[in-house]
């Protein structure tokens, strides 16, 4: 019994650490945590965003810390200012690595408020 | 019951109350951070009162005011989006000219959410007629339904957008009333924008309100009345 549980600690262990390196180095910008944990978002968001999505456009109810502008807000590089401009950066960087297309964005603005702001009055 | 089990319901109340302390400050920085989390109220009634009279014939600045809060090219080509327009129309026979501003005039019973086949056109409770871009299949059914050619389709991919105001290519929009500042207590920004103070937002439906009040006193009508739209827009001295 005991062999066959080290047997498979030794399977996990580098598995587990493989899938740790494969995994895609993102740039996430300011960071932090305001809506829920990392792997709850990891694994969630998109049904969250489709559900504010819904509430917010056809009912008006704003929640701010759900909204995609304030995803944008904290999780923008610092360097650009983006979500989507480089391979690493928040968005892009997780969904080529899972190959799902992102459309929000061609809509949506994928910069910080105060870089689009900034742009105009250039 | 015993001494120890007193002590011990005295110390649970006791843990209870401070953990209940312990959240309450929490719970209000969450309440702050929020938005507006109320749901738009069919109480509400947004509309305009547009009095021609204060409209000056060349003035453009509600027009330029809603490129600049939407993030539009300002462009006026016949692929351009236009969410409002200065129009100027004379009475041929009697020679008097009138300038005035055309945007969505949020109907009541709106002809663009009557046709539009996946319910991506439709009117929020207070009002307000929309395009939920999320579904629209860029079918321009809305577009023909309009009697007031109100609406715009993109077709152009579009970059910079602003961060409120969400736009895209291949998807109808229009006049949105500046709902994205009306969530936030603010009016529209053609209305903000009129040096003249021509154009009048507010709630039709309160009685404190002064577009209430105003409607009720001076004579306004709507465009195109006979189809019987009942618009939220209206339009003094015309």
């Amino acid at each position: 019994m005991r062999l066959l549980v080290s047997l498979l600690l030794c399977l996990c262990i580098p598995a587990a650490l493989a899938a740790e390196a494969n995994a895609p180095k993102l740039d996430i910008g300011k960071g932090g945590q305001c809506v829920k944990d990392t792997q709850w978002m990891r694994k969630n968001h998109m049904h969250m965003l489709k559900h504010q999505r819904n509430e917010t456009v056809r009912k008006g109810v704003r929640v701010e810390a759900e909204a995609l502008k304030a995803c944008v807000e904290c999780h923008a590089s610092t360097s650009d200012n983006s979500v989507t401009a480089r391979e690493d950066s928040f968005c892009v960087g997780c969904h080529r690595y899972a190959a799902v297309k992102i459309d929000c964005f061609e809509c949506h603005a994928s910069k910080r408020k105060a870089e689009v702001a900034s742009k105009e009055v250039k | 019951m015993s001494d120890i089990d007193t002590q011990r319901r005295q110390f649970l109340k006791t843990s209870a109350g401070a953990a209940a302390i312990a959240i309450a400050p929490g719970m209000m920085l969450y309440q702050t951070a929020q938005g507006d989390t109320q749901a738009a109220s069919s109480t509400v009634r947004w509309g305009m009162l547009v009095d021609t009279a204060q409209c000056k014939e060349g003035c453009n600045d509600c027009v330029n005011a809603c490129n600049k809060e939407n993030g539009l090219s300002g462009k006026t080509g016949t692929t351009d989006s236009q969410w409002i327009r200065k129009i100027e129309i004379k009475d041929v026979s009697s020679g008097r000219a009138l300038s005035l501003p055309m945007m969505c005039q949020h109907c009541e019973h709106p002809p663009c959410v009557d046709v539009c086949p996946t319910q991506a056109s439709f009117k929020r409770a207070d009002g307000i007629v929309l395009v939920d871009r999320h579904l629209c299949i860029g079918c321009r059914y809305c577009m023909m339904a309009c009697p007031y050619k109100a609406r715009s389709f993109v077709h152009e991919t579009l970059t910079d957008q602003n961060p409120d105001v969400p736009r895209g290519k291949g998807t109808v929009e229009a006049c949105s009333l500046c709902v994205h500042r009306i969530d936030k207590g603010q009016i529209p920004a053609c209305a903000e924008a009129c040096q003249n103070k021509a154009i009048l937002f507010g709630d039709l439906n309160d009685a404190n309100s002064e577009i209430y009040k105003k409607v009720r006193s001076v004579a306004s009508v709507q465009i195109r009345a006979d189809l019987q739209l009942n618009p939220g827009v209206r339009y003094q001295g015309l």
